[in-house]
């Protein structure tokens, strides 16, 4: 394993740029990063963070430029070139095997493992390790086992045990609770500072960039656009320079929202087995009223899929009961049509779209089987289809090649769009809606969450599931917080506190 | 602010690309359902090919061969499509349930069994009228058919049973459950070296299509790719089963009746088996036998998966594949091949049809989705 802790590196890439086919992904990017520096590295989808990264780490060959490591020029051309050099990464998701145990994790993610382990001479090699370190992580128990924060400070630690002083993090964040991502950024923090490792984190999290980087640089489409201290740019700089010129839409006042009416969506009393079969969701009392967004709360997986299967019929509950407008619903295509509920599930192409169908198509998943009039009919009407998708498609600004493109080849803010197009285009008396701005960049964003906030002042309910607590502080008129398939916690927004909510969601009641 | 939302947009107005939908972008997208199964053709006669010349014979001759034996006179095109006809029922038997996401490949024993009720409800109605008993011979096979396939696509929307192993283990069961009946309670004493139901009789069999020596199967085979192909294309429930093949969760969280649709296609696809069995024993053996058992519900799945699960493309695929079958004597009296030389041939062109698979949409000039390719 080890050799002994080196001093953290610095780098630099020199004119950096890298085309695919036609499409230039980076164009000449300058970046340097100082030893024991703390780097933030932002910009939009597409702005070709990932790019560059992926270069530094091996894993493509720019197609023109230099990378310095500590000043001199390094040839990284595989992945174990640039972890010879101590240049390593930390996955948004977690890459450890959850059955076997941290220290398991640790000796086999070594390249000179042999065939045989000497598990007592690598467990005294470990202790030893592990006494060098600033935070520790149980290593005896499977991984599967341990808390989010500490999986992620274990995928650090792998990368130390690894010899690794240079770290790039991307969006290491996004899977914890605000208290975790604290605790682990602070981690890094402290190391950068007393000189034992230089970290480059990609983040959409400006408070994180704030509060934890010393320097941060912006890409956008592919172009360095500039490069700071943190503390002397504010969160609008940041903002601005990942954009450019570019206007993002704006949100409508809220209007107020009237507490004694009748709840548009009443569940009681519900229960259903989970996605293992082996725990139980059980949502006693949840109602949302017109013209009211409330925001679920909580770390992914722990029943807010489920939640939004039950309401879509796709998980039969074991008891209870759904109420839509006072009436008792089913979840079958004539009560959704009949109440006129909608969905937008989470990554809409895995969940909301049929990917071999054509755009049209797919924009006709409400209409294709009634006429004008609401009546079923046999034979499609191909020309009302075609008809259908280009009105939506004006409205909602969808960029497709043309109508008969299968929806694979939209971008994913197009594909997002076209589906809040199909969803939100009539009459829409319940909105339910998880994670809709996941992946997409800064005005996809805000045009989504405008259009959210639109769809409730002209009335509709809206559920809105979302592991981002900005956007649902954002948004909601109430916050819900699930932790383990129940509803622990609920707060009007006007109280709401970010760290009280943080503590329910870490399972803290 | 529900003006204002449209104008705050990253990059221009979305008019739709003129140039990419105009009739040159729609000539590709439809030329791309013919270039690459006729490019995947060609390369696995190519390498057919090369297996033959390892064997020190010669391609040109085999080609010649299967060129006379399948296309080369009326006689051998009638054969071809008589060869073709069982092959266009069995073949909507997987392309049906395919356009669900389901692939099922025992067509093999919803024909065996179909042919056989059919067989066996022919004999108690001896005496009605021609129409009536071939009608009642039909319904029998189709929902005999229908119900053994419908079973498998049953057992895979109620209990979760891999369709595919299912539908190839019922098929070895319907295979099994037709000899055991033809050698046992359904044995017409009559036949001795070959183990047969009583004939169904003279008066109650399928004949020609005027002027050609092709039995009216044919014309049935093609009218149920017809309607399976508006089925899928053009009618409200084929759009559903689309959407449900193409997305499962997409389909249930539109509320769209996806078990119902798993149980009509399924049901429907094997009644198409079930018809074949049917036409074979009313037109071509005249009572049900082991030979009902033929490989027609396997060459189905080849023919298929070479139209794409298009089917109309299953006519002109099952015409030659038909015709290769029709050949396989002629290549065994004049080349010295063995039979199973055929079974080569078309073993190597499913697997190339299959590697094809992952080139749709990858061709640029056919692809007018990558003609500019857009940033964003």
């Amino acid at each position: 394993m080890t050799q002994a802790p080196r001093r953290a590196p610095s780098l630099e890439t020199i004119g950096m740029s890298k085309t695919f086919g036609t499409l230039q992904a980076l164009t000449d990017v300058s970046i340097k990063i100082a030893s024991g520096s703390f780097h933030a590295l932002l910009g939009e989808n597409g702005a070709g963070k990932s790019t560059l990264v992926k270069c530094i780490m091996g894993f493509y060959q720019p197609s023109s430029g230099a990378i310095l490591v500590d000043g001199a020029e390094a040839d990284l051309g595989t992945p174990a070139r640039a972890a010879a050099l101590g240049l390593g990464m930390v996955y948004q998701h977690f890459t450890l095997v959850p059955s076997l145990t941290g220290a398991e994790n640790l000796v086999i993610s070594r390249a000179d493992v042999g065939a045989v382990i000497n598990w007592r001479a690598e467990t005294r090699r470990l202790d030893a390790f592990m006494a060098t370190m600033p935070f520790s992580v149980p290593l005896d128990v499977p991984t599967g086992q341990l808390a989010a924060g500490q999986k992620q400070k274990l995928e650090i630690l792998k990368q130390l045990y690894l010899g690794r002083r240079f770290l790039i993090l991307d969006e290491p964040t996004s899977v914890l609770t605000p208290d975790e991502a604290h605790d682990v950024l602070g981690l890094l923090r402290a190391m950068t500072v007393a000189g034992d490792l230089t970290v480059l984190m990609i983040s959409h999290k400006f408070h994180e960039v704030t509060a934890f980087a010393d320097e941060v640089s912006v890409l956008r489409k592919g172009v360095f656009v500039g490069t700071g201290k943190t503390t002397d740019l504010s969160a609008a700089d940041m903002a601005s320079m990942m954009i450019g010129d570019a206007t993002l839409a704006v949100m409508d006042h809220r209007a107020s929202v009237a507490t004694e009416a009748e709840p548009t969506l009443l569940m009681q009393a519900i229960t259903a087995p989970d996605r293992t079969g082996l725990k139980t969701i059980s949502i006693a009392n949840l109602a949302v009223r017109p013209g009211e967004i409330v925001g679920i709360a909580g770390i992914a997986g722990n029943g807010q899929k489920e939640l939004l299967e039950i309401l879509a019929g796709q998980r039969p509950m074991v008891s209870g009961t759904i109420r839509v407008q006072g009436g008792t619903y089913s979840a079958t295509r004539e009560d959704a049509r009949h109440h006129h509920v909608r969905f937008i599930p989470e990554e809409p192409l895995q969940n909301a779209c049929a990917p071999r169908m054509s755009v049209a198509e797919n924009l006709a998943l409400h209409i294709f089987d009634v006429d004008k009039n609401g009546k079923n009919i046999l034979w499609l009407d191909r020309a009302r289809i075609k008809q259908h998708a280009r009105t939506l498609i004006e409205a909602f600004k969808v960029k497709t090649a043309s109508l008969a493109s299968p929806i694979t080849a939209l971008s994913g803010g197009n594909v997002q769009r076209a589906v809040l197009a199909r969803e939100l285009t009539g009459e829409v008396d319940l909105l339910i809606v998880a994670n809709p701005c996941f992946g997409l960049d800064f005005s996809a964003v805000a045009e989504i969450r405008a259009r959210i906030m639109q769809a409730r002042n002209a009335g509709t309910a809206v559920l809105l599931i979302s592991e981002d607590l900005d956007e649902l502080f954002e948004l909601s008129d109430r916050i819900l917080v699930m932790s383990s398939g129940e509803i622990v916690f609920e707060t009007p927004i006007g109280t709401a506190d970010v760290s009280i909510i943080g503590s329910h969601m870490a399972g803290h009641h | 602010m529900s003006n204002a939302s449209p104008d705050t947009l990253t990059g221009p107005a979305a008019a739709l690309n003129t140039h990419r939908s105009g009739t040159r972008a729609m000539l590709a997208r439809n030329a791309e359902a013919f270039v690459i199964p006729a490019a995947a053709v060609m390369v696995g006669l190519g390498a057919f090919s090369a297996f033959l010349m390892a064997l020190n014979k010669s391609p040109l001759a085999f080609f010649r061969a299967i060129y006379f034996g399948g296309f080369g006179s009326a006689f051998s095109i009638d054969n071809s499509l008589t060869h073709a006809s069982p092959l266009l029922l069995t073949a909507l038997c997987v392309a049906l349930p395919a356009r669900l996401g389901l692939v099922i490949i025992g067509g093999e024993g919803a024909l065996v069994l179909g042919g056989l009720a059919a067989a066996s409800i022919a004999l108690p109605l001896h005496g009605l009228p021609y129409f009536v008993v071939l009608l009642m011979m039909g319904i029998a096979g189709a929902l005999v058919g229908g119900i053994w396939i419908g079973i498998v696509g049953a057992l895979r929307y109620f209990r979760g049973v891999n369709e595919t192993i299912a539908s190839l283990l019922m098929a070895y069961i319907g295979i099994a459950v037709m000899n055991q009946l033809i050698e046992g309670p359904l044995r017409d004493p009559a036949s001795l070296n070959k183990p047969s139901t009583y004939p169904i009789g003279d008066a109650y069999r399928i004949g020609d299509i005027p002027g050609m020596q092709v039995h009216w199967g044919l014309v049935a085979g093609l009218v149920a790719c017809v309607l399976s192909w508006a089925l899928i294309e053009r009618t409200t429930w084929g759009f559903a089963a689309r959407v449900s093949g193409s997305n499962i969760r997409a389909a249930q969280i539109q509320g769209l009746p996806v078990g119902k649709l798993i149980l009509a296609f399924t049901f429907i696809a094997g009644a198409f088996a079930g018809l074949a069995g049917m036409i074979e024993v009313a037109a071509v053996q005249g009572d049900a036998n082991a030979s009902l058992a033929s490989g027609y519900g396997y060459t189905g799945i080849l023919v298929a998966f070479l139209a794409r699960q298009n089917p109309l493309a299953i006519i002109p695929v099952a015409f030659m594949l038909g015709a290769i079958d029709a050949s396989g004597s002629l290549l065994q009296r004049h080349m010295g091949l063995p039979d199973a030389t055929v079974q080569v041939l078309q073993g190597i062109l499913f697997v190339t049809i299959l590697f094809s698979d992952t080139l749709y949409g990858r061709i640029k000039w056919l692809n007018p989705d990558l003609w500019t390719r857009a940033q964003s």
